[in-house]
């Protein structure tokens, strides 16, 4: 596309309307979109294409189409973070990831549907309605990123933004068949992300191929002064390790604790052919072990929930946001327990009391301060392994898309789904997952995570490059060519 | 029969603890770039940090880590070499996240001192004040409170807030328990916070008024029966917005608790406000049940590991303790202790030093500005300072010194200058007030007085020099007053004759 | 018997400011009981010597000068107010004030 546009055979107005035709066509079915933002999108392209014909030089993605996840404020554009608590409510101010996707040129085509505030594995827990995985409507996206993983699969968009906290962009990704990236925590600004969990969250690039989330990762990631957590180091060079095509020489680890045991055969099949491949290919595979990996997502579902109690905090009806019950006989006290009974969904209910609870006096030792213990276990896990590989890689969830619903009544199992991407966001270091195929038993797509230490990211963009163009080459086209059609309304 | 308070005292003794806030001066806030001018338009200092806004995230002021670090070295705290900042959970609207990022088991600086003293029956006496913790937090938005309006049945009260204070770096200093105070316990409290309101100032991190709230008292007191070595249960009372009151507070509450007791009642832990009208508090939140805060380490901001060396180098650019240099000031002026605490007790030191500082004689001074210039200010109940500055008293001073003004001159030319007729010189030019010190100009008075007078100036060369003093009167009220009085009474007796 | 109680729940409830029904207060006690009970397990390696980690990234001091930065307008401040009077957010009667 970008060839496309540098080339002038298309021109980035073009582009963008393209991409709202099929989003016209298709998205009443997969609903991955909550706002559309014609105006802006078609002024951004006008703009673009002006300063190409002009000659000036822009970025190769510059007029490029693009899908924000919700949770990411775009100034005058509505950002609901899928949730009713923010119905209607425009930020007055830009997030960096979006003053540097403006930067560069891209084109935001508009909002996508997210679990509420980020809090889930499969976009059942929006407000605004669940999101179909393309590949067959009656099954989950993933989550809590599923509308930007669905708008990839479905042609709605070539590149979209996602953030990831416990696997919100790697598990959508792999059941969707598309490519994900959680960037090493610190390395994309999480100024404007609404936060979920503070030291866990983080933005990432997602798109259909391993080059294209380079690109756009070089777009979005570097040193944010607004942000205290944003590390002040040049941004590693993803493009350029995307298109190297050869690992030679490289270790790479499997973890045992994530190898499969219990998973959906089909996974563990494809996940198995993927490490051939890469021996194929000249790595070598070696089998690594991180025992503080059982406690991972124990770990997760104490931390993330505390911070997130403390987080969402704010939402209390007095300063933006929906108010519910002020009808001047009601305290501001009651006025803003009715409003956060009411615009909060169970999930985000269910992991404020647990929050709550994990921080109260009396129990904070056994539960947070319990919980980061753990993780610096899991750091000190990923340290020891990473002096034997040079990357870690596992399945990047134990299932294939599940059933719209089958899970929805039973959080435990809805957790489960996050098992493999855990462990990467209690370490902080970066994460991708990349198809590698579609599981023999239901013919959907199945991920391959591949884990790089801190600040090393572009290790994931070399063996994802040539685990994808391996696996192409043996398909005999990309993954995303065997996408159902889907009924264009 | 209500007890008073020495009666209070014969039976129970207080246990004092006292926490200060100090809003820094610092040009921007603790968290974001936004401004802190007092006073701005409602919501003009306001952006997506300070105001909560989803998304936004805390970045810390360095002045501000400076200047906690400043005030923890004057009261020879201890800097913690790995301080974190920590979130306080709770829920009020003028608190933007419903948490307020503070510090908590990492505070900045500890285990630090303030020695106070106080007069007591037995003369002066020194109190340590044992503190206990610095730490940094921010302040919270501005609330007013709307009156039902008009016409409603249900009296719809609401509040309107204002969030140009959210997010202005507040320091807070706590002490540990101090104790032995006994019946001292109101002038202990108001010594320390004076003492550190003095050393806050001379530090400049705060412009430390406590009626414009950048210095914040609050009193926790519980009083115990005498010898029964337990510790009662104690109340914070906040509000306290005057040195004054901080000793009036700590009085009542000592009252207050001991006249429950004796009836039978238990003290509530609980949140009182200080009524400045009544001297009295009242209750405020009950605090029975403490309040769950659920602290945890702040995930947005990183542990500030204050370099020692940088420590060090800050302690040396501290400036002069306020209590070395009143005592420094003390010696160089010669001045007596009871003088000493006179200045001290009516807040002039400072302005005196500054007047000595432009050239003026310490002891005029200070005479002027307990004297002449205390003494109007309290007929128009204003402050001293605020009738005229340092700079117009030592050049009145001055003048007295050349000879240009006498005493009873120099008296009308301030009334001049305090009534706004301008600086001093332009009151001596409007007026005329100039001493008349030319000699040929007196000799013509001096002679009239005596053609007018011949009598009494037979008597003064007869050797009748108290005689004198009739003449010397006609000269002055000649000259209307602008007569140097030694000079005519010199050149007078020469003239008669009598050297 | 859940791990947490419905009492407790309640509780939790008031602390964050949530106004739940009686339903939703029963249906949490038995799933974060559950959840509890399956996360508790954190306890078992959480030994007295392991310092606990707090940030992904070994950084400090990070600071930015004492700089006035351009604020937002009072309109894009009260932009998403759900009421206001003139330049104030308005909200309701707030209880427990001197």
């Amino acid at each position: 596309m970008s060839a496309e546009l540098a080339s002038g055979n298309v021109t980035a107005v073009e582009l963008a309307s393209a991409h709202y035709d099929r989003i016209s066509a298709v998205d009443s079915d997969v609903h991955a979109f909550l706002h559309l933002d014609r105006e802006g999108a078609l002024a951004q392209a006008a703009s673009v294409d002006g300063l190409r014909k002009a000659g000036e030089r822009v970025h190769p993605l510059a007029g490029v189409p693009l899908a924000l996840k919700d949770v990411l404020t775009q100034k005058g554009v509505p950002t609901t973070c899928g949730s009713k608590m923010l119905e209607g409510w425009r930020p007055p101010y830009d997030s960096t990831v979006v003053t540097n996707l403006k930067k560069a040129g891209v084109v935001i085509l508009g909002k996508t549907n997210m679990d509420e505030f980020a809090m889930g594995s499969s976009t059942e827990n929006s407000a605004y309605g669940a999101t179909r995985n393309p590949w067959d409507l009656s099954r989950i996206p993933g989550g809590s990123g599923g509308g930007s993983s669905a708008a990839l699969a479905a042609f709605e968009a070539p590149l979209a933004i996602g953030t990831d906290t416990g696997g919100s962009i790697r598990q959508p990704a792999a059941v969707t068949g598309t490519v994900g990236v959680k960037p090493t925590y610190g390395s994309v600004s999480r100024y404007g992300l609404v936060a979920f969990s503070s030291s866990l969250d983080q933005a990432g690039p997602c798109a259909r191929t391993v080059l294209d989330t380079a690109m756009l990762h070089e777009v979005i990631a570097g040193y944010d002064p607004k942000d205290s957590t944003s590390i002040n180091l040049p941004v590693g060079k993803m493009v350029e390790a995307a298109k190297k095509l050869d690992i030679k020489g490289m270790k790479v680890g499997v973890v045992k604790e994530l190898a499969g045991d219990g998973y959906q055969a089909g996974v563990t099949t494809r996940f198995n052919e993927a490490l051939e491949a890469l021996v194929s290919a000249g790595a070598e595979i070696i089998e690594v072990s991180a025992p503080s990996f059982e406690y991972a997502l124990a770990a997760y579902y104490l931390i993330a929930p505390s911070e997130a109690s403390s987080n969402l905090a704010r939402f209390d009806s007095m300063r933006y946001g929906i108010r519910i019950g002020d009808d001047g006989s009601r305290s501001a006290e009651e006025v803003m327990k009715m409003t956060r009974e009411v615009g909060f969904g169970k999930e985000v209910k269910r992991r404020i009391i647990l929050g709550t609870y994990a921080l109260s006096s009396g129990y904070y030792d056994a539960y947070y301060g319990s919980a980061q213990k753990v993780r610096t276990l899991i750091k000190r896990d990923y340290e020891a392994a990473f002096t034997k590989v040079d990357v870690l890689v596992s399945p990047t969830c134990p299932t294939t898309a599940f059933k719209i619903g089958e899970k929805s009544d039973d959080p435990l199992a809805m957790y489960l789904n996050d098992v493999c991407t855990i462990p990467v966001n209690l370490a902080g270091i970066g994460g991708m997952s990349l198809p590698c195929g579609l599981a023999p038993e239901d013919g959907l797509p199945v991920g391959f995570q591949i884990m790089s230490p801190a600040m090393k990211d572009e290790l994931m963009y070399q063996v994802g490059g040539v685990l994808e163009a391996a696996l192409q080459s043996s398909w005999g086209k990309p993954l995303y060519a065997s996408a159902p059609e889907l009924a264009v309304k | 029969m209500a007890l008073n308070y020495n009666q209070a005292l014969e039976k129970y003794e207080p246990t004092l603890g006292l926490e200060v806030h100090v809003e820094l001066n610092t040009n921007s806030k603790m968290f974001c770039g936004c401004a802190t001018e007092f006073g701005a338009s409602p919501n003009t200092q306001t952006c997506p940090v300070c105001l909560g806004m989803p998304g936004a995230l805390p970045v810390v002021n360095a002045k501000a880590i400076e200047s906690s670090i400043r005030i923890g070295l004057a009261l020879n705290c201890s800097i913690t070499p790995f301080s974190r900042f920590a979130r306080k959970n709770y829920f009020y609207p003028d608190m933007p996240k419903n948490f307020q990022t503070s510090q908590y088991d990492e505070p900045i600086c500890v285990n630090g001192y303030l020695d106070v003293t106080i007069d007591t029956d037995e003369g002066p006496k020194v109190y340590r004040v044992d503190i206990e913790r610095v730490h940094m937090e921010e302040d919270t938005g501005k609330s007013l409170h709307v009156g039902g309006a008009t016409g409603r049945i249900h009296g719809a009260e609401h509040s309107l807030l204002d969030y140009n204070r959210a997010g202005i770096p507040l320091v807070e200093i706590v002490t540990r328990i101090i104790p032995g105070t006994d019946k001292y316990a109101p002038e202990v409290a108001r010594a320390y916070v004076a003492e550190l309101r003095d050393i806050l100032r001379s530090l400049g991190v705060s412009d430390v008024k406590m009626e414009q709230g950048s210095l914040r008292c609050d009193a926790n007191l519980s009083i115990s029966p005498r010898n029964s070595g337990t510790l009662g249960t104690r109340s914070e009372t906040k509000n306290v917005n005057s040195l004054r009151s901080v000793e009036r507070a700590v009085r009542g509450e000592i009252i207050r608790q001991a006249n429950r007791l004796e009836s039978g009642e238990r003290i509530i832990q609980e949140t009182r406000h200080f009524q400045e009208e009544s001297g009295e508090t009242r209750s405020g939140r009950s605090k029975e049940q403490a309040e769950d805060y659920r602290y945890f380490p702040e995930p947005d901001l990183l542990p500030i590991l204050a370099d020692p060396a940088w420590v060090e180098e800050l302690r040396l650019g501290l400036p002069e303790k306020p209590s070395i240099h009143r005592k420094r000031l003390q010696e160089s002026w010669g001045v007596p202790d009871k003088e000493m605490l006179a200045m001290i007790n009516a807040e002039l030191l400072d302005t005196v030093e500054e007047t000595v500082l432009l050239g003026a004689d310490p002891t005029k001074a200070r005479s002027w500005w307990l004297g002449e210039i205390s003494r109007l200010a309290n007929e128009k109940d204003v402050l001293p300072r605020s009738l005229i500055e340092p700079t117009e008293v030592a050049e009145i001073i001055s003048l007295i010194a050349t000879g240009e003004l006498t005493d009873k001159l120099a008296r009308q030319v301030l009334e001049g200058v305090i009534s706004g007729e301008g600086t001093a010189r332009a009151v001596i030019e409007k007026r005329g007030l100039k001493v008349v010190s030319d000699d040929s100009a007196l000799m013509i008075a001096i002679e009239a007085a005596i053609s007018a007078q011949q009598e009494t100036a037979e008597r003064v060369r007869a050797g009748n020099i108290p005689a004198a003093g009739a003449l010397i009167g006609a000269v002055m009220k000649a000259t209307g007053g602008q007569a140097d009085a030694a000079k005519v009474r010199e050149l007078l007796l020469r003239h008669l004759g009598q050297e | 018997m859940s791990a947490i109680s419905r009492e407790e729940v309640a509780h939790l409830a008031r602390l964050s400011r949530i106004a739940m029904t009686d339903d939703e207060l029963d249906h949490l006690s038995s799933e974060l009981g559950l959840i509890l009970e399956s996360v508790s397990k954190v306890q078992a390696v959480a030994a007295e010597d392991i310092a606990p980690t707090s940030h992904a990234i070994e950084m400090q001091n990070v600071m930015r000068p004492d700089v006035v930065v351009p604020s937002l307008t009072t309109e894009e401040t009260l932009s998403g107010a759900p009421a206001r009077e003139d330049d104030r957010f308005k909200v309701p009667q707030i209880l427990g004030e001197e």
